[in-house]
């Protein structure tokens, strides 16, 4: 039935932290008492990106975003936007219109100006838990052109001209391993998605199958045609509960359209997904490990070759491609290999999906294309530092990836170019550092997270790891050793060249790359025990200033009784009971205390 | 695949066969890549690292052990920085590890040790925290020490491709990464059947033996027992190695010479109690094959593979000969008839066995096989155990010869001997059967059909007009296998032979460590060693048991017949379904 108004209301992870269902909800009893409700669609959809302003509800018409929804102010908003037909310009985010093209949907924005939107395009705006919603479109559009204009040969032919690469962070060229696939004669052949997204502070995967888990669905069955498989697994995480659902019910939508399941829109083509779910090891991102782990075995990495694409799955060939990789595949069909090797540099076409996070503003999940600068990213896209700070570095690629400095700011994101900066695409986390981020704890951070996370098989990452966190933990706490930068050197290049997976092979390029770019920093924590930055509080020093009114509050705090004074006096720490702790710092209304 | 093609290695060029490994193609050019986590028996873990060479055009080193060679590959063996890395990895391995070498029961004898040496670690560069576990001593007969693990992972993969035990698998992650059974409960708890096979794997000593030599001292200081000692065939097949011999070597008067000096008072031969299972053994299958079944028999000799039975196939349980191994026959003759003999108490005859075996420190302890309340074997040690004591009591044992085995538990047919091969005690048991049931000797009474390292192996032996199918199975995966034959065709064999160890007790997990120059089962000293006993065999003028005039004169003197009411009380035991973690009981589910 034809709806006059329809609300949108984001339901990804990120808006939903309020009570589930009760915008809604309240929204349903709004166009209830006006009598709208026939009248009105309501309906979920997957995030929009702008997590830093959510919730986040759109109205049509219109097209107006509203952020910062609540409980309180939903009922307000419709009753003038849709009653009133009065827009509550506090709430608006922007008033452009859309326009109708997927990938440039949201006009000129601020924040999406710059993006483009393919892996991403429907997210925010279409239900993800209703097949119709995907079907109005184009969804599975690409999939009937496939089944019935291609042969599997074409597809893939397709997707090697696209110049498509592997999103997962490694950037294999995504045709080739599909034709390695294909080429291969087993008469069983599996196609995974690999959902397991761990990195800290990355949310692509999860918020790419909230918000539009056929598209997925769609690029999965494309590819088991292109290669031969009948059989498609997702690996996911099970703390993705959301996502999990919404692919549970578009799979059973699916299938009950037809579209999934034997002979697959009356054609000879029969293809099954199902899920498995992951237990949260960061490792299973690996390909090997991701198939152990589905076969039932711990999670451990296991020498390649055979790749996956010849020895995979239960021995048999597997393509794996990422959330983020089969997202791609419906609209190079549709559009064209042609139109999608467009966009981007030389070597890395189309786009890039990140998670903005860190000390910028518009922190959230953005899509750019290739060739875009980080400049643009961070200061276009992400609204730049907050509260007037300086830029210090990015940190892309996650646990995986370097540091870039002010310097490396006008890189164009691509492979190669992320790679020759020093750091590396990774899958896509993105994280801004400000001058008040200590370089030596940030790589310490993310070299802590690889050793607690490696699989403890092959040596250079399981102990390797292990000494490098012990020195940088020494160097942190003051304690660093004449040698030690060397050291870290030293088994940072071992470990690199000898692990036997990725996750070691990458684990010390946080450290290696701080140490280039922040040598001195190192130096000056080491040699003069210093922090610059005021991070490593074991290295500070508290003291008193003349501010001091003598209130005692910093007395009261003090666990080991280190300040003293007289009331009303200026009171004195005894940096030999100091323990650090920064209590009487927090607990100060004077500014009395200084650290440094 | 097995064409030739040109690689280069260190910028020399050679042609090697392609569809291998590197390391493979390496060690047929005289190179030997140094390597840890790698054995030719398991799969390929790529864990370790140490194997690391360089491939042009490869960003990182390669595992040699796992990377195929290719036409045209240029390899790099041996480089500054390539030198360095492999150091820094054995350093990395060394500095998580305790500093105990020269109070480690496998110092001088160890495989990081070595490594370390060849390595060139002369300083350390990284030493931090080292772990810390608790060492898990419930077992009967492994110990496991993971503060000596090096997480190669040989033992994991031997429990589960081997063995299909899997007693083992990693837990936690990281620094933390460890090996130990399910649910890190108590080794004893475990599906491990005790085979010991870990501690042959093992290149550290994070498994070793229940060590009970110390015990052993003492006992044999007490002076009111009569000392007595049994040996099992295989130990001295392989003793020898532990003074440095070559496999292959028979050492039987060696021992004898050498236990009398260790202070027992009589040395009575495993072998002669096998002659004796194979009595029983064999008229239990006739009887069986006349129709009281079920068929087909399986043999019960081996202490691991009857733990694994009772775990994993209960179903089969009915099918076990309910003969004891030759062990705790000769421990409840010793006893029974022999204390009887000297008119001494049972309990006051220390009965020890030195076994090729770990297994059987577990079997002396169950319950069903205690004599009049006490242990028929009082104490079990392994033939690594058996020499250290030897060293350590200052004997010659190379050159201690020149004494036999003491009657009336001392002779035995080239019967008995063979039980320490596998396939052995199926030759035994037909040379006897063929007796027993047609009356005649049987004179082609070398089985080869059943000899050899085969996994499993197939016969069938005419017996006038009766066909009579055999198999027979070494290693616990072979033998899981064989069952599982079994259960989709119950009437194929009559009778099988089954023992928990490759190679059978030969290859026990008692046996000595892998020398410098060999690996841990290694089929060429295997085989050594069973030709030893082989050896033994043809040398002898009496072959089949029921010829050997001892046990005629003990079934005359003592137990009557075969299967007689005594024999029953004495030397059979029965077996039942056992369930430790990781195992479901099966009327559970119902």
């Amino acid at each position: 039935m034809y709806k006059e108004y329809s609300i949108i209301i984001c339901s990804g992870t990120s808006c939903q932290k309020g009570v589930p269902g009760e915008l809604t909800e309240i929204a349903r009893q709004v166009l209830l008492k006006h009598g709208l409700d026939q009248k009105t669609k309501i309906s979920l959809s997957g995030c929009l990106g702008m997590c830093s302003k959510g919730p986040v509800m759109i109205i049509n018409p219109g097209y107006t975003i509203y952020g910062k929804v609540d409980a309180g102010n939903i009922g307000k908003i419709i009753e003038n936007h849709i009653v009133h037909k009065k827009e509550v310009t506090e709430h608006v985010i922007h008033e452009d219109h859309l326009f109708n093209r997927f990938y440039s949907i949201f006009g000129d924005m601020d924040f999406f100006g710059k993006q483009m939107r393919i892996a991403l395009r429907n997210c925010g705006i279409i239900d993800p838990d209703d097949i119709d919603d995907y079907l109005s479109v184009r969804g599975y559009e690409a999939l009937a052109r496939v089944l019935t204009d291609y042969t599997p040969a074409q597809v893939i032919e397709q997707v090697k001209l696209s110049g498509l690469r592997g999103r997962g962070g490694a950037g294999f060229p995504t045709g080739i391993k599909w034709e390695l696939t294909a080429r291969e004669k087993e008469p069983v052949k599996y196609v995974i998605c690999n959902a397991d997204e761990g990195d800290p502070g990355a949310f692509m995967d999860r918020s790419a199958v909230e918000g539009d888990p056929h598209t997925i669905i769609e690029g999965m069955i494309i590819g088991g045609y292109a290669v031969g498989a009948k059989n498609g697994i997702v690996y996911i995480r099970a703390e993705y509960p959301l996502a999990i659902k919404r692919l549970e019910r578009a799979i059973a939508s699916a299938r009950k359209e037809g579209l999934l399941g034997d002979n697959i829109l009356d054609t000879q083509f029969c293809f099954d997904i199902e899920i498995r779910l992951g237990a949260g090891a960061f490792v299973c991102g690996e390909e090997t490990a991701l198939i152990q782990s589905i076969e039932g075995f711990r999670g451990m990495p296991r020498p390649r070759p055979p790749y996956p694409s010849v020895k995979g799955l239960f021995g048999k060939p597997t393509l794996i491609n990422n959330v983020e990789t089969w997202a791609n595949i419906p609209v190079i069909i549709l559009d064209g290999a042609e139109w999608f090797s467009s966009i981007g540099t030389e070597k890395s076409k189309g786009t890039k999906v990140f998670a903005l996070a860190g000390s910028i503003k518009n922190t959230g999940l953005i899509e750019v294309p290739m060739g875009t600068t980080l400049r643009e990213i961070i200061f276009d896209v992400g609204g730049g530092i907050p509260e007037g700070r300086k830029f210090k570095a990015v940190q892309t690629g996650g646990p995986s990836g370097g540091c870039l400095v002010e310097s490396d700011l006008d890189t164009r994101i691509d492979y190669e170019s992320l790679a020759a900066a020093g750091s590396m695409m990774g899958s896509g986390g993105m994280i801004v550092l400000d001058e008040g981020a200590c370089m030596v704890n940030i790589a310490r951070y993310f070299l802590e997270f690889a050793q607690n996370e490696s699989c403890g098989k092959c040596t250079p990452c399981r102990e390797g790891t292990k000494r490098m966190l012990e020195i940088l933990t020494r160097i942190t706490e003051g304690n660093g050793m004449d040698g030690d930068i060397e050291k870290l050197e030293r088994l940072g290049r071992m470990i690199q060249k000898a692990s036997l997976c990725g996750l070691g092979q990458s684990a010390p390029n946080p450290v290696l790359s701080t140490i280039a770019k922040f040598r001195s920093e190192y130096e000056e924590h080491v040699i003069d025990r210093k922090c610059r930055a005021a991070v490593c509080t074991r290295m500070l020093t508290y003291e008193i200033n003349g501010k001091c009114v003598g209130c005692t509050a910093c007395v009261k705090v003090c666990p080991t009784r280190a300040v003293s004074g007289v009331k009303m006096n200026v009171h004195v720490i005894d940096q030999s009971k100091c323990i650090k702790c920064g209590a009487c710092y927090e607990v100060c209304k004077f500014k009395a205390i200084s650290k440094q | 695949m097995d064409n030739m093609i040109p690689i280069k290695v260190n910028g020399k060029e050679y042609r090697v066969k392609s569809g291998q490994t590197v390391m493979h193609a390496l060690d047929g050019l005289g190179y030997k890549i140094p390597r840890l986590c790698y054995h030719p028996k398991l799969s390929i873990e790529g864990a370790c690292r140490v194997c690391i060479v360089e491939i042009k055009g490869l960003k990182n080193y390669a595992a040699s052990c796992s990377y195929p060679v290719s036409a045209n590959m240029e390899i790099t063996t041996n480089s500054r920085e390539l030198r360095q890395a492999r150091r820094d990895i054995v350093e990395l391995i060394l500095d998580n590890h305790p500093q105990d070498c020269h109070t480690c029961d496998r110092d001088g004898i160890c495989e990081l040790q070595r490594l370390a040496y060849a390595m060139g670690i002369r300083k350390r560069y990284f030493e931090g925290e080292r772990k810390q576990y608790a060492i898990d001593t419930s077992s009967a007969s492994v110990v496991r020490d993971p503060n000596k693990c090096v997480l190669c992972g040989r033992c994991v993969r031997l429990c589960s491709e081997i063995q299909k035990v899997n007693a083992l698998g990693y837990a936690h992650r990281g620094f933390k990464t460890v090996v130990m059974p399910a649910f890190n409960k108590p080794f004893s708890e475990s599906v491990c059947t005790t085979c010991g096979q870990c501690i042959n794997v093992c290149p550290t000593a994070a498994f070793v033996e229940k060590n009970n030599t110390r015990e052993l001292f003492e006992m044999l200081d007490d002076p009111d027992t009569v000392k007595i000692a049994q040996v099992a065939p295989s130990v001295r097949a392989a003793i020898g190695e532990s003074f440095n011999l070559e496999p292959g070597h028979a050492m039987h008067s060696e021992i004898v010479a050498s236990l009398k000096k260790l202070g027992f008072d009589y040395v009575f031969d495993t072998q002669f109690s096998a002659d004796l299972t194979i009595m029983e053994e064999a008229s239990e299958f006739l009887e069986r094959l006349e129709g009281n079944g079920p068929l087909p028999m399986i043999t019960s000799c081996s202490s691991a593979w009857m733990k694994y039975v009772e775990q994993f196939y209960p179903e089969f349980i009915p099918n076990i000969s309910s003969c004891k191994s030759p062990m705790s026959m000769m421990g409840t003759l010793v006893k029974t008839y022999f204390a009887e003999k000297l008119k001494v108490k049972p309990a006051n005859i220390l009965s020890a066995a030195f076994m090729c075996c770990t297994a059987k420190k577990y079997e002396a302890a169950r319950p069903e096989l205690a004599v009049n309340g006490s242990r028929s074997v009082d104490i079990v040690l392994t033939t690594r155990e058996l020499a250290w004591m030897i060293k350590s009591a200052g004997i010659d044992f190379l050159n201690a010869k020149g004494e036999d085995f003491d009657a009336p538990l001392g002779l035995s047919s080239g019967a008995g001997t063979i039980f320490g091969a596998t396939g052995g005690v199926m030759e035994a048991a037909i040379r006897t059967a063929y007796f027993l049931y047609s009356g005649e000797t049987l004179l082609d009474i070398e089985l080869n059909e059943l000899r050899g390292l085969k996994g499993i192996k197939e016969s069938r032996i005419k017996i006038h007009d009766k066909e009579i199918r055999v198999a027979v199975a070494h290693g616990l995966g072979n033998s899981s296998d064989l069952l599982e034959t079994v259960k989709k065709d119950p009437g194929r064999y009559h009778f099988i032979e089954i023992m928990g160890c490759p190679g059978g007790c030969i290859g026990g997990g008692g046996q000595p460590y892998a020398t410098a120059n060999s690996i841990p089962l290694d089929e060429d000293c295997l085989l050594k060693r069973a030709e030893a006993l082989y050896g033994l065999d043809r040398k002898k003028t009496i072959r089949r048991s029921h010829d050997n005039p001892d046990i005629q004169r003990i079934y005359k003197e003592y137990l009557g017949r075969p299967l007689s009411k005594l024999s029953h009380q004495l030397l059979h035991t029965h077996y039942k379904e056992k369930t430790p973690h990781g195992i479901i009981w099966k009327g559970a589910v119902e």
